[in-house]
């Protein structure tokens, strides 16, 4: 990124004053070899964001930002209806709640070192992966219904998992204010047969070893220590979320159109909060953040059949799910103001400091976890949120190491064949149906996750708090 | 076939498609096409099973909007039906697109799917006459 734009208001901070049609400024989290390696795109895009009207505080840039489509890849930005405030699907994304969820074993790594190879194939056939995958269930248009207003408490009480469960999911477990009447046919449709499906790209399931712990305190309040085994699921709401996505997305050219928006990006399409098709999204979209939910729940459900083959006496402890593409209601100081805003986090993880009353009982006065997946094969990391972060960033983290390569790229530099074998003698097991999608995918193409998440520590946004390292990855 | 000329351009997180033709039909053929590649080599999907369909244009006669309607379409047929296409007949006429898609069910061994597509994007978006006779249709894909 082009420096010269750019305020550096101390070592991990950067600022672009409001100028032009900016309503906010832009702040960016990221270190100088951070800065550098980042698009110009992510900065013009920024920018364009903070065009948009009711933009509240500034658009915050986390340190794995890359260039997007209309908003970058991890940026937050909040909205007020009280000021003519709007809502964007490009802002959310096209995977609505998309997101990671980590259980805890109880497990040794000797428990699971003679038996990986195994499990991987195990964990392989058990949970669908990849294009054209299908789930083993079925739903028709009652249970369709009762799944997008009910989230993973609609599972737990289907019995893919325990409601010990429910209270470790962000809104537990269910997404309030969901309205399944603005979800379409054909997104139902398309969901159809990916109830409990992983889906493909940078998403996977992956057992994990906790090789360090930085803070012992938080670790043991998530009962974390080193040497734990864990599971790791990153995936989101598949073809339902996508298609709504594509839906009003389209929808909301019109809209903003009509509402008098002058739109820098087409993919910025947008409606005010308080119209008929920003209050229909909300309602759509929040259907999205219930299937997401409930499909990591069904995929926890399969994982834990599969250990419980392999070590009968295993316990998965759910320790937290998260979202990273969602849009949310939520109160924040904002220039010494409480407001109720509308924030788009879209590539980032919410991360509520101490004391937040949407944290469960047994770890509020910690912090809610954050959990940062790493890219194939390489380290993902669990981090704690911070009073601090309010302020900084509206209570927010990255996500995770975010691309440095294109596919494309990927794709020329390695073989998939390679990188899966080079994993393996490195002690990771890595399982796909596909060859290229690995390569595509190889721990190269990414940012280097553990700079990424020390300016994330460093800046404040959220704590360091366990590295996780992984034994073996399946792969969509 | 000589409409199907494609090729993918960079994203950073994704992947751009960009097909040509002597027609805008035959540059959304093209599109299309390559939309198939990002997945699989399309020289590998046999075209033995017909899937049509119809877009009404209520896009005011934008060509570029009509492109992302049409690649979301192919994209909600290849998820739906978990088919990939291999062959694209287009016909734009004032009101209406007419698709037919040739292709055949996603078989894991025979095709090795990379990456599933979840949608079309307006990023990098465009539908132009190069020159004459020549029309370029490309968009960013979310992958």
């Amino acid at each position: 990124m082009d420096k010269r734009q750019l305020e550096r208001i101390d070592e991990t901070l950067w600022r672009i004053a409001p100028k032009g049609g900016m309503r906010v400024p832009v702040i960016i989290f990221a270190d100088e070899a951070l800065i550098e390696e980042m698009d110009d795109k992510v900065a013009e895009q920024a920018i364009n964001v903070t065009t948009l009207p009711g933009i509240v505080g500034a658009c915050y840039v986390m340190p794995d930002a890359h260039w997007g489509y209309g908003f970058p890849i991890g940026g937050v930005a909040a909205f007020d209806p009280g000021e003519g405030g709007v809502v964007s699907a490009g802002g959310v994304g096209f995977d609505i709640s998309c997101g990671v969820r980590t259980l805890e074993t109880g497990l040794r790594r000797d428990h699971i070192e003679p038996v990986k190879k195994a499990l991987a194939e195990a964990l392989m056939s058990a949970v669908p992966v990849g294009v054209g995958s299908q789930g083993q269930i079925r739903l028709d248009d009652r249970e369709m219904e009762a799944m997008l207003a009910g989230g993973a408490q609609w599972a737990v009480e289907r019995g893919w998992g325990q409601p010990a469960d429910l209270d470790r999911i962000e809104e537990n477990g269910r997404m309030a204010g969901a309205d399944p009447k603005q979800v379409s046919k054909k997104a139902r449709q398309r969901q159809r047969q990916e109830m409990g499906t992983l889906g493909s790209g940078n998403h996977y399931l992956e057992v994990q070893e906790v090789e360090r712990v930085f803070d012992p305190q938080a670790a043991a309040a998530f009962g974390l220590h080193e040497g734990d085994m864990v599971v790791t699921i990153h995936c989101g709401s598949r073809g339902l979320g996508h298609q709504i996505g594509t839906e009003f997305m389209k929808k909301m050219q019109k809209a903003a159109r009509e509402a008098g928006i002058a739109l820098p990006d087409r993919e910025l399409a947008c409606a005010p909060l308080d119209s008929p098709v920003g209050k229909s999204y909300l309602g759509a979209m929040r259907a999205g953040i219930n299937c997401a939910l409930a499909n990591r729940q069904i995929i926890t459900h399969l994982v834990r059949q599969v250990f419980s083959h392999f070590f009968p006496h295993a316990d998965l402890r759910l320790i937290y799910d998260v979202s990273h593409n969602t849009c949310k209601q939520e109160s924040h100081e904002i220039e010494g103001k409480r407001r109720q805003v509308y924030v788009h986090r879209k590539g980032a993880t919410r991360a509520f400091g101490p004391g937040h009353p949407a944290i469960p009982g047994g770890f509020r006065q910690i912090g809610q976890p954050v959990i940062i997946g790493g890219s194939m094969g390489t380290a993902s990391y669990i981090l704690v949120g911070t009073r601090e972060g309010e302020q900084k960033a509206l209570s927010s983290a990255c996500h995770g190491a975010g691309r440095r390569l294109s596919r494309r790229q990927a794709h020329k530099t390695w073989q998939g064949q390679r990188v899966v074998s080079d994993l393996e003698q490195q002690g990771v097991i890595v399982r796909s149906p596909s060859f290229r999608g690995v390569a595509e995918e190889a721990p190269g193409a990414y940012k280097d996750v553990d700079a990424v998440v020390r300016v994330a520590d460093k800046a404040g946004l959220a704590r360091l708090v366990a590295r996780l390292r992984p034994l073996v990855c399946i792969k969509g | 076939m000589g409409g199907q000329d494609w090729e993918h351009f960079e994203h950073k997180a994704d992947i751009g498609v960009r097909g040509f033709g002597e027609t805008p039909a035959q540059a959304f053929a093209g599109a299309a096409l390559a939309l198939t590649a990002v997945v699989t080599d399309p020289s590998g999907v046999e075209a033995r099973e017909k899937v049509e369909f119809e877009l009404d244009r209520d896009d005011d006669g934008d060509l570029e909007l009509l492109l992302v309607d049409f690649l979301n379409a192919v994209i909600y047929e290849m998820a739906l039906r978990k088919m990939l296409f291999s062959r694209f007949e287009i016909r734009i006429d004032d009101d209406k697109l007419h698709a037919v898609l040739w292709g055949e069910p996603v078989d894991r061994q025979k095709h090795a799917p990379a990456v599933e597509v979840k949608g079309a994007t307006y990023t990098e978006l465009k539908v132009s006459e190069a020159r004459p006779g020549r029309w370029v249709a490309q968009c960013v894909l979310d992958v």
